[in-house]
């Protein structure tokens, strides 16, 4: 890949990152080997190494996950995952007035169990190693609204596929590639479940919004573009070094 | 890789020919030639395919072409079955939900054929060729393309075996980042088409235990082992106190497949 063709992005707000026309923006920037830049203000709480000079220093209590071990690949996984449990134990809670039917409400307990156990399970795993507790902001979802809930967990779950798919291989030991291979299909059955309660009986469950129709690919996503699509939810700062 | 040249340049012709339909051409309103027509189409194109075609190639091992020759295989299954469904009596029987869900899970194993013989061309190898399939199981499934439950039946068997076939094999492409993210991206497909064909049947999208549900006695093997609850020397059986219980705990983590146990469940499958 070349310089001249390298190319940057600048997002002036997070919630560009999920508009189709961006995000396709984002991955041509990227197959080109460009940067993505988000604007400081917006995104203090993740640095990318190659971006140092458009970041400012990170505040104090940032998080640190190095991308280079597998202990940090795993940190990024036990991240996601304490999002997303803290999401759906938060719809659980209010789930009697959630506007979900009964059976939705049963598929939305059966993925806050299983996005709990996920966190339990990275956190015994990582022992000492595992970083604190993140701080969340769930404040854009409105838990009494059935669409709302089932958008934003739609947004959590494909993040989480192509969060895993795309971070597979900074792990070093196989062992670990197993057990990101096991959580991983049970977030895409997750992912399928609830598109296929916002919109049933269509295509969406893979809808080619997720799935490329011409490879029949799923999504890989970055760390940083994770992160990014996710910040909204998060208050905790988070630093990615080693980013790929 | 040339470092002077843009990675649409460095990816051979049949790939950029792969990654061209037609229809993307014409949808933009363009008459232009593939190559043209490669730079508007690559924006929807995932990162790794970009990637695949140029760092796969001079990786190619015995090992890892045998993987992608074994996960053709699976493919090669799938697509037949799913198009022969749909073109079949049992289909007459779809309700709308189970035909859009047939019909895209048949697109992409068909995606998925071409995406590997691709990648397998791409690293000088030669694609296995295609089986002949019994889609009866010598027997076992008489009714699969006149009687729509044994088709659903069948294909719920395909997708969580599918599942767990390429999560086995991930660790066999591990040295290759590219094939190992494509076939992540593909292993996630397949259990998005899993959960939609088991709620269709009535189903949980995910495994619970090693139960096969309201499936006959015949698919058992599809998930013998899914009951475990050790993962890399962690057990997480008492996770699930206060969260669903050990049978949670089981649904959270699907299980690897050997190709050897690949190859039992789909052997009854191929003549």
């Amino acid at each position: 890949m070349t310089d001249q063709k390298k190319a940057t992005i600048t997002l002036s707000h997070i919630g560009e990152l999920w508009q189709e026309s961006t995000r396709r923006e984002f991955m041509r920037v990227a197959a080109l080997g460009g940067t993505a830049v988000l604007l400081p203000t917006l995104f203090a709480a993740c640095s990318d190494s190659k971006n140092n000079d458009d970041i400012t220093g990170p505040p104090a209590g940032t998080v640190v996950i190095d991308l280079g071990k597998d202990a940090g690949v795993l940190n990024y996984a036990y991240a996601l995952e304490q999002l997303e449990a803290a999401y759906y134990t938060q719809v659980v809670t209010g789930i009697s007035s959630s506007g979900l039917t009964a059976a939705e409400q049963v598929v939305l307990t059966d993925i806050r169990n299983h996005e709990v156990i996920h966190r339990d399970f990275l956190a015994t795993a990582l022992g000492t190693a595992k970083i604190p507790n993140l701080s969340v902001d769930f404040s854009s979802v409105d838990f009494k609204s059935r669409l709302s809930i089932l958008r934003t967990a739609k947004t959590f779950e494909d993040i989480g596929v192509g969060a895993y798919n795309g971070s597979g291989k900074l792990l070093k030991d196989v062992n670990n590639l197993l057990v990101a291979g096991k959580i991983v299909s049970v977030e895409a059955r997750h992912a399928a479940a609830i598109r296929d309660l916002l919109n049933p009986g269509s295509r969406d469950f893979a809808g080619d919004d997720v799935v490329d129709r011409t490879s029949g690919l799923d999504q890989e996503i970055s760390p940083t573009l994770v992160l990014g699509g996710l910040l909204t939810f998060v208050k905790t700062p988070i630093q990615l070094v080693s980013t790929p | 890789m040339n470092e002077n040249k843009s990675v649409l340049e460095t990816i051979e012709p049949e790939v950029v020919e792969a990654l061209v339909t037609r229809r993307d051409a014409l949808r933009k309103g363009f008459g232009l030639g593939s190559t043209a027509a490669a730079g508007l189409a690559f924006a929807s194109v995932p990162l790794a395919l970009a990637a695949f075609a140029g760092q796969v190639r001079a990786q190619g091992s015995p090992g890892i072409i045998a993987v992608l020759n074994f996960a053709l295989t699976l493919e090669y299954l799938e697509d037949e079955f799913y198009r022969k469904g749909l073109a079949s009596s049992a289909a007459a029987a779809f309700t709308a939900g189970e035909r859009a869900a047939i019909e895209q899970i048949s697109m992409h194993e068909t995606s998925h054929v071409a995406f590997l013989q691709t990648a397998i061309r791409s690293m000088a190898a030669t694609p296995v060729a295609k089986p002949t399939f019994d889609f009866t199981a010598r027997g076992t499934f008489p009714d699969v393309f006149t009687n729509k439950a044994t088709f659903m039946a069948v294909a719920q068997t395909f997708e969580d075996t599918g599942v767990r076939a390429y999560k086995g094999q991930a660790g066999a492409v591990q040295s290759n980042p590219a094939v190992l993210t494509a076939a992540l991206q593909i292993h996630s497909v397949e259990a998005r088409h899993a959960s939609q064909i088991r709620r269709l049947r009535g189903q949980k999208g995910w495994i619970t235990n090693a139960d096969r549900g309201n499936l006959p006695a015949a698919t058992q093997a599809t998930y013998a082992g899914e009951d475990n609850t050790t993962h890399n020397g962690v057990n997480a059986a008492s996770l699930g106190t206060n969260f669903g219980g050990t049978a949670a705990v089981t649904e959270a983590f699907d299980e690897p497949l050997t190709m050897a146990q690949v190859l039992a469940i789909a052997g009854p499958f191929i003549v």
